[in-house]
């Protein structure tokens, strides 16, 4: 019998659902900053995050970054760099883009065990302004470095599977990238903002078959904050209650090269048990952020988080499904990766900000989902094709 | 087809003699003491029950799982994808040597080394049946 199994019988409550909340949120509005740092640009995003909550600095006990930070010993460097001075937690766990949606698991479950009380997340990066920091070698390198895969052509690979086993088309692909651009014509920051049409989209230049120009996201300088923080400070502060219900995480590699399946992601894992957590349905989620570095990489993870049946969802995103106020399932109300924002080439925290603004009803006006009490909050980070890393939060009003 | 040179592989001591019989044209892959599964890329331990393991010639054949061609790049246009090899273990490539309009999923492709920066050379695959 295992420890957890002990607390379960004697009673305890060992889930974090309901023990941490979001009480601040920030994107930062640039999308190319030749004239910052991107320590500065760590800095901006944790200040504006703070001041939504309505606390300071000084009342950051926890902090949490990943790659983007940089540096050796990232999150020492920031953290002092901050003026962080009285930590008790942190964290620096690197699954690409998915970090910050980890990040937010992470500090629900350090609040909810009491090792901390205000967590502070940043991500900041400018690849539009400087090559980012060299890949450190791995146990991989040798094999795979010279191969020349990047993300679009490793993506591309899970497309063109996907394609083969259940006849998806370009098509219904392009759907993503419509339903985003719908989104993200009311977003006055957003990178992209012309709506754009399933022609268009199959129409853009092949970068890495089968994915156009328009199946990729943005690459944007900027970055974004979250604060994760007990019941009792957020009830504390004049902001709209968010919390953190439920959490999964995952990972799936080459597993040695046996049973290599490029066509399911490990959000078959993460969501169930993020799912589990939250104690509800996909009845119950009106609005979700979902990480779109490709159009694949959303039509594969909404499959495999159960919004329809595996190999369905080019069918499922068709036809505006994922569009406010049209579909049935309203993702990404930014403009997403796809058009909005995609900081440092990793978009989990700007996820995880708009379903907070979501549940706030702080969305733009012609994208809030009405009555939104329930969204869900998934990453996929790393490689879909070579190794990736999957994190699932969901996200209740208080 | 591009005449792009591979970046030079890095031999250490857990993959120096997959290296060095690359270099005699043999492409190997390793398989469990204990629980007898092949792997790939090669590990001392086996990445299914950590037992040790030991070295086998492939036969350097198998199928393309999946590919993609990437129109543009400093190097050229290149084809990525994966190919399950006849042992068993399906393994992240190139496609060389090979008209890429007739890459398919499923069709048959052998293993090929390409010259690198480096001493050694890389194992990569062309398409069998051309």
């Amino acid at each position: 019998m295992t420890g957890i199994d002990i607390l379960e019988l004697l009673g305890e409550n060992v889930t974090i659902r309901g023990r941490a909340y979001i009480a601040g949120i920030y994107e930062h509005p640039t999308r190319h900053a030749p004239d910052k740092s991107t320590a500065q640009l760590h800095a901006e995003v944790a200040r504006g995050a703070l001041a939504d909550a309505g606390l300071t600095i000084r009342d950051v006990d926890a902090y949490f970054c990943s790659g983007d930070a940089q540096g050796a010993l990232n999150s020492l460097v920031m953290a002092d760099y901050l003026g962080l001075n009285k930590l008790k937690h942190f964290d620096s766990t690197d699954v690409g883009g998915s970090s910050y949606i980890a990040h937010v698991g992470h500090a629900a479950e350090a609040i909810a065990a009491g090792k901390c009380s205000v967590a502070l997340i940043t991500l900041a990066g400018r690849p539009r302004t400087e090559t980012p920091q060299a890949r450190p070698v791995g146990p991989e390198t040798a094999f795979e470095g010279a191969l020349r895969g990047v993300a679009a052509n490793t993506y591309a690979m899970c497309a063109m599977r996907h394609m083969y086993e259940y006849g998806t088309t370009s098509e219904q692909l392009a759907w993503v990238k419509v339903a985003a651009s719908h989104h993200a014509q009311y977003n006055e920051h957003a990178f992209l903002r012309k709506v754009v049409t399933v022609e268009d989209v199959v129409n853009s230049p092949m970068v890495s078959d089968p994915l156009h120009r328009d199946d990729c996201c943005v690459v944007t300088d900027g970055g974004g904050a979250v604060i994760v923080t007990t019941p009792e400070i957020a009830k504390s502060l004049k902001r709209p209650l968010v919390r953190v219900i439920g959490h999964g995480e995952s990972q799936k590699g080459q597993n040695g090269g046996k049973d290599i399946d490029l066509t399911h992601s490990g959000a078959v894992r993460s969501g169930p048990a993020a799912f589990s957590e939250a104690g509800v349905t996909h009845q119950d989620i009106k609005y979700v952020s979902i990480y779109d570095s490709f159009t694949i990489t959303v039509l594969m993870q909404l499959e495999d988080l159960g919004f329809c049946k595996k190999g369905e969802g080019g069918k499922f995103v068709s036809d505006g499904n994922l569009i406010s106020g049209v579909g049935k399932l309203p993702f990404n109300t930014d403009g997403g990766g796809m058009c909005n924002n995609h900081p440092i080439n990793r978009g989990g925290i700007t996820k995880v900000i708009e379903a907070v603004r979501q549940l706030r009803g702080e969305a733009h006006p012609k994208v809030q989902v009405a009555n939104c009490n329930i969204a869900l909050v998934h990453g996929t980070g790393g490689s879909l094709g070579v190794r990736h890393g999957s994190a699932t939060c969901v996200l209740e009003r208080a | 087809m591009s005449d792009h040179k591979y970046a030079a592989p890095a031999p250490n001591a857990e993959t120096e003699v997959f290296w060095t019989a690359a270099k005699q044209g043999k492409f190997l892959i390793k398989r469990c003491k204990e629980c007898k599964e092949p792997h790939y890329f090669p590990r001392a331990l086996c990445p299914f029950c950590l037992g040790d393991t030991d070295w086998e010639e492939s036969s350097g054949e198998g199928v393309i799982y999946t590919y993609t061609i990437t129109r543009r790049s400093p190097t050229g246009p290149f084809s990525l994808g994966y190919v399950t090899l006849k042992e068993g273990p399906t393994i992240y490539t190139n496609f060389v040597d090979c008209d890429f309009d007739k890459l398919k999923i499923g069709a048959r492709v052998k293993v090929v080394f390409k010259e690198t920066e480096g001493e050694a050379p890389l194992p990569l695959f062309a398409l069998a049946d051309v």
